[in-house]
């Protein structure tokens, strides 16, 4: 296999890794279902692209911008909808997700339909591989602090959770906000990868080959969320064998590891080196409280 | 002073009166009971007093200070947390993780402090987890500590909600049916629970149950309802031979028939 395709498929790999990552915050750990983060992704690749083209913002800046710029687009959505229940906020993001593909279409300023083109091609597979380890790294530990455990809290029971002092909307706000950002610096690195953006790109599709990705993986884990994100970035590329089958073989795939591990591939468990020493070290001595 | 009370407290669900024009007072530090025939509206004022419901009319003060118009996690600030009749862990976290989670309010590290793991977060994040082996301790679930919360018998998942409640280290904790499903054993361990509660953590305690020998046995002031008014309040001998109280439990004329439920 050549190395330029290799090389194409782990760059795809990083951009959705940094857009899944923000969604796993959102669906893995705070509960809520999005079907309109490629609507997010949209707004960062627009905004990080006119942050570097017409404003000339450095590289690094312009991902920043884009990210920033999808995550205060975000606050306003979620003000309206998060006091929704369940799948309520589900069918906004959707409804969400589509505004934002039919208004790029129609606003002829970066293309319209057309796309926009041109875009310096800056994305390399170092600059996504910084980016997606920060971004591994920033959830890793947000995760673990009192800000990620009272999203988890949300997630599993809301109503106890603000009777022991959670503000449940506060922690829903922060993690859509979060959540928006990642994939707002995933549509920035797509656009400086592809060296094209268009509407088309960001369809519902988009946002729900996320959700699958999040759910294989396994919710409320960062570990399956990255390996999910890997492995189904990749698979489709595996099974170009299977020609005008491929996407058919591909659904297959997913809907037998969801039949097979209904938890996802990590079943809210976390792959580390604490994890592994348990599993393959000596038993620990039981922890005495100081 | 009465650290709680409620003036004219009324909840209208459309048609229905759930509560209707109750006042009642608890005094600080006393263990008191909330007692009444299903469907008496012990359950509403909880939530009322909780701030999960909003109250259609009357007024419920804590401290003073009046509650009935601020959100539960604002409530919960201010030292008014509970425990649910249909126990409502955060199921797929373990022991430990129910309680430090309750304990988030013992820290003020911000976003970017997790992020960056200042001493700031890694001081108060060590204050958290000393706090949750404390409490872990004192109520015997340290043996537990990593299990999953769904994963415990009825009995450690009650114990573990009033736990996770006190983590949260309120002045005055609502306890919803916590003999529900108990044996008389299991029943007997629970009355010691509450008064240890009050005594070693410092807070008043008030108490729904149907079990008549729980709510007789700890109590010191007992507010009776039914169809959602207050029949009687005071204290268990007083409201053991009220006659309005033994109608409402047995039926009209009950001669002299002592409450049993």
């Amino acid at each position: 296999m050549e190395w330029f395709y290799v090389k194409g498929i782990l760059i795809q790999s990083g951009i959705n890794l940094t857009a899944v990552l923000g969604l796993s915050l959102l669906t893995g750990f705070t509960g809520l279902f999005s079907f309109g983060h490629a609507g997010f992704m949209a707004v960062g690749g627009y905004a990080a692209v006119f942050a570097g083209m017409r404003l000339g913002l450095p590289y690094p800046l312009a991902l920043l911008f884009g990210g920033l710029v999808a995550g205060i687009v975000s606050l306003p959505i979620g003000r309206l909808t998060l006091n929704l229940k369940g799948d309520y906020f589900c069918i906004a993001t959707l409804g969400f997700g589509e505004a934002i593909r039919l208004i790029l279409d129609n606003v002829q300023t970066f293309g319209g339909a057309r796309g926009w083109p041109g875009i310096p091609v800056t994305t390399d597979l170092f600059n996504v591989a910084v980016v997606a380890i920060i971004g591994t790294f920033v959830m890793v530990r947000l995760v673990n602090s009192r800000h990620g455990r009272n999203m988890i809290a949300v997630r599993e029971e809301e109503l106890a959770a603000r009777t022991v002092g959670i503000d449940a909307f506060k922690y829903k706000m922060l993690s859509l906000f979060i959540s928006a950002m990642y994939a707002g610096v995933a549509g920035g690195l797509q656009g400086y990868y592809l060296g094209f953006l268009q509407p088309k790109m960001f369809s519902i599709t988009k946002s729900t080959e996320f959700t699958i990705m999040v759910i294989f993986g396994g919710i409320g884990s960062i570990t399956g969320t990255v390996f999910g994100t890997l492995l189904l970035t990749a698979l489709p590329e595996v099974l170009r064998a299977f020609a005008i089958w491929r996407l058919v073989v591909y659904g297959a795939a997913v809907i037998f590891i969801m039949i097979s591990r209904p938890e996802g591939l990590m079943g809210g468990k976390e792959l580390s080196l604490a994890a592994l020493r348990r599993l393959f070290g000596p038993r620990p001595k039981r922890e005495v409280p100081s | 002073m009465s650290l709680l009370e409620t003036k004219n407290l009324t909840k209208q669900f459309g048609g229905l009166t759930a509560v209707d024009n109750v006042t009642f007072t608890v005094e600080e530090g006393s263990i008191t009971g909330l007692i009444g025939p299903n469907g008496a509206g012990k359950t509403t004022v909880f939530n009322l007093i909780t701030g999960i419901y909003k109250v259609t009319s009357g007024q419920i003060l804590f401290e003073g200070v009046p509650i009935h118009d601020r959100e539960p996690h604002v409530i919960a600030g201010m030292g008014i947390t509970r425990t649910f009749q249909n126990i409502r862990l955060f199921r797929r976290l373990s022991v430990r993780d129910n309680i430090l989670t309750a304990g988030h309010s013992g820290a003020r590290y911000s976003v970017v402090d997790s992020i960056l793991r200042t001493p700031r977060y890694v001081q108060e994040e060590r204050q958290l987890a000393r706090e949750c082996e404390r409490l872990m301790d004192l109520m015997d679930l340290t043996e537990v500590a990593s299990s999953r919360a769904s994963s415990l018998p009825y009995g450690l998942q009650r114990r573990l909600e009033i736990a996770r409640a006190l983590a949260v280290k309120p002045k005055m904790i609502l306890l919803d049916e916590p003999a529900a499903g108990m044996n008389p054993d299991e029943t007997m361990q629970l009355m010691s629970l509450i008064s240890r509660i009050r005594d070693e953590f410092d807070c008043t305690v008030l108490v729904i149950d149907h079990r008549m020998d729980l709510i007789m046995g700890i109590c010191e002031n007992i507010v009776v309802l039914n169809f959602g008014r207050k029949l009687a309040e005071g204290p268990p001998e007083a409201v053991q031979t009220n006659p309005a109280v033994i109608e409402a439990y047995l039926g009209a004329s009950g001669e002299g028939v002592a409450v049993h439920a």
